[in-house]
């Protein structure tokens, strides 16, 4: 009997602490993200006072001549992770319903390992390929003045979102239950209908899940980005903007932090550029996951 | 080896990796026991990369009597001062000598908040940096080691040969836009350049866009191609003839063409070389750094004096860069 009541208690004890800890670490999550953010408005608000908001929002950035316009960099962001997204979000859906939906089993076998060796691949290896045997092709096919274009960011980008759009979109297309295939395909529905008008519709909220995650890792992308975009510092504004050099923020901030005296007013404006970064993927999350709530209750109520 | 290389900015690289390692590891079917050691070695590797990373970062490292010397600094002076601190580590066994690159700024940034005890610099440190080491209690020591050239370099392809300063500056400032006008072929100019806050960028700024006028506010195009690394612009201009680049001359490879300068229009057209800078015929050529916390002394003493000897001059001009001229 004692023994009993020494293996109870030694396991409500094990439980106390195994609760705590679970909680404490839930805590410290939230901790870490409250104390970043507080980090970055600590470091990057004195900017504003050092520098005035026009210059702030000039068109040129050259921060060792007191030039801090951030506007070049917010667009040539914007412009690659777009470039990026346009590429990359319809070939990631169709990648996904073909890996999910149409191919054979032992096709599926080989893919899905295989697209999650490419998530692996370390940024600086895709930057190097990028430079070295990307840049050039892109040059020549486009006829462009260099190869270092936004657009071949936006490729690599591309490249890095894909296995994320890919494995977390056909996740979610593989959890619609196989009787809706089967109820669709019973009321004369063709394999293409199936797929299109059921099996994706019930799979949306996944699916944009899954191009929101893409699109997250493009955006905070850096190493690659540096590597072919050129990182210079132009505004994008006319049509062949794509096809040439441009500098994002996640570039500037990697370029230049290292060489920048603590407390400088340039240190600053490294720092108020990691706030507009931050808000901009806030802002991104935000509107996705309020789309993804209505969806999810529309859907819920369409298929229950 | 004694000598130990730390690239600042590669370290979140390695965390990096490190992730997708374990992601790899829990794809593999021992997932409740392997996951668990890889988060163990990612802590302990995390400490060791913390430690390394916040050994001296905190305040006063002792300039006198150290068994270390941090060493950080200028991209284009990496090479010689690695090849000076292995040669003086050979005489000097008992010592370390901490190579680390990143540009004249992170060398200048070090020193001024205490974490180096000699900075490399291919400039000379700015007014804000100066009142910035003042603020942070250190006085900065300037101390001339050796010369550099910077040469201006093209594709081999490109028929261009030589130019004058005038035609850089006009060239690097966006008013001349086309190889035609400089007497080459019809093709738009790229123009490649390092991040702006690296020595390099600053030289050419001050000694070629402005034509070295103290007044003159002229910029780099904001079309500029802004490459993190010597190898960049050396792979752009390998495969891209209409790019125009430059470079410190030691780093020039023989795969690229250099443009012989004049100083004036109708002056005589020099290529760079080790004899034409030391003759000071050559139209780009500067000093270069080391930065101590107030005048050098016992260890770091020693090792500035042997860098300003015979012995390591030797090296100076091995590297392609310039030697003193004694």
């Amino acid at each position: 009997m004692s023994s009993a009541s020494l293996k109870t208690r030694r396991t409500s004890f094990v439980e106390f602490f195994a609760e705590r800890a679970i909680r404490a670490s839930g805590f410290v999550a939230i901790a870490f993200v409250v104390l970043i953010f507080l980090f970055l408005l600590l470091e990057g608000l004195p900017a504003i006072t050092e520098v005035s908001i026009s210059n702030l929002l000039s068109t040129r950035w050259y921060p060792t001549e007191s030039h801090f316009g951030l506007l070049p960099l917010i667009l040539g962001s914007v412009l690659v992770t777009l470039g990026a997204a346009i590429i990359a979000v319809p070939t990631g859906v169709l990648a996904a319903i073909f890996v999910a939906e149409v191919a054979p089993r032992w096709l599926r076998e080989i893919l899905k390992p295989m697209i999650e060796v490419v998530a692996g691949i370390p940024s600086v290896v895709l930057g190097f390929i990028g430079m070295i045997a990307l840049s050039p092709l892109v040059r020549v096919a486009f006829n462009a003045p260099t190869g270092l274009t936004a657009f071949t960011g936006a490729l690599i980008l591309a490249y890095m979102a894909l296995p994320t759009i890919i494995s977390v979109a056909e996740d979610a297309l593989d959890a619609v239950p196989r009787s809706y295939r089967d109820a669709a395909l019973a009321l004369g529905a063709t394999r293409w209908q199936t797929i299109w008008m059921v099996t994706v519709k019930a799979a949306r909220s996944g699916i944009l899940t899954a191009i929101m995650l893409g699109i997250g890792r493009a955006i905070g992308e850096t190493m690659a980005v540096m590597m072919v975009t050129g990182n210079a510092a132009r505004m994008p504004l006319s049509l062949d903007s794509l096809f040439m050099p441009a500098r994002t923020m996640t570039a500037t901030i990697a370029a230049e932090m290292g060489e920048v005296a603590q407390g400088s007013t340039h240190f600053h404006v490294l720092f108020m550029i990691g706030i507009v970064l931050f808000v901009i993927t806030f802002i991104v999350n935000f509107v996705a996951s309020i789309a993804i709530f209505r969806q999810t209750r529309r859907s819920a109520r369409l298929l229950s | 080896m004694l000598v130990v290389i730390k690239v600042i900015s590669g370290q979140h690289c390695n965390l990096k990796s490190l992730n997708s390692q374990t992601a790899l590891w829990k794809s593999s079917p021992h997932v409740i026991i392997v996951p668990m050691r890889s988060i163990l070695l990612r802590l302990i590797v995390c400490v060791f990369l913390l430690a390394g990373c916040g050994g001296r970062a905190n305040g006063q490292s002792a300039s006198t009597g150290v068994k270390t010397i941090e060493n950080i600094g200028s991209d284009t002076i990496v090479n010689l001062a690695l090849a000076w601190a292995e040669a003086y580590q050979k005489l000097h066994p008992d010592l370390r000598i901490s190579v680390t690159g990143g540009g004249s700024g992170t060398g200048i940034a070090a020193l001024v908040n205490g974490t180096a005890d000699i900075a490399n610099a291919s400039r000379a440190m700015t007014d804000g940096e100066k009142q910035q080491a003042v603020k942070n209690n250190i006085q900065p020591f300037e101390i001339d080691i050796a010369r550099d050239a910077i040469a201006v370099i093209v594709n081999p392809g490109n028929p261009v040969n030589s130019l004058t300063v005038q035609q850089i500056s006009d060239i690097y400032t966006g008013k001349i836009a086309n190889w035609k006008e400089v007497g080459g072929e019809d093709r738009p100019i790229v123009l490649l350049s390092r991040e702006s806050n690296s020595g390099t960028h600053v030289f050419f700024l001050e000694q070629i866009v402005r034509l070295g006028q103290k007044d003159n506010t002229d910029l780099f195009s904001p079309d500029t191609l802004l490459l993190p690394s010597s190898e960049g612009i050396m792979a752009e201009i390998r495969q891209n003839p209409n790019a125009i680049g430059y470079d410190g001359l030691g780093y020039v490879t023989s795969d690229v063409k250099m443009i012989a300068i004049a100083a004036k229009a109708g002056g005589t057209y020099v290529l760079p070389s080790v004899e034409s800078v030391n003759a000071g015929t050559y139209a780009i050529a500067r000093p270069l750094f080391m930065y101590t916390n107030g005048q050098p002394a016992g260890q770091i003493k020693d090792y500035i004096d042997w860098i300003l000897g015979p012995d390591a001059q030797t090296i100076v001009a091995q590297l392609g860069f310039v030697p003193l001229k004694k």
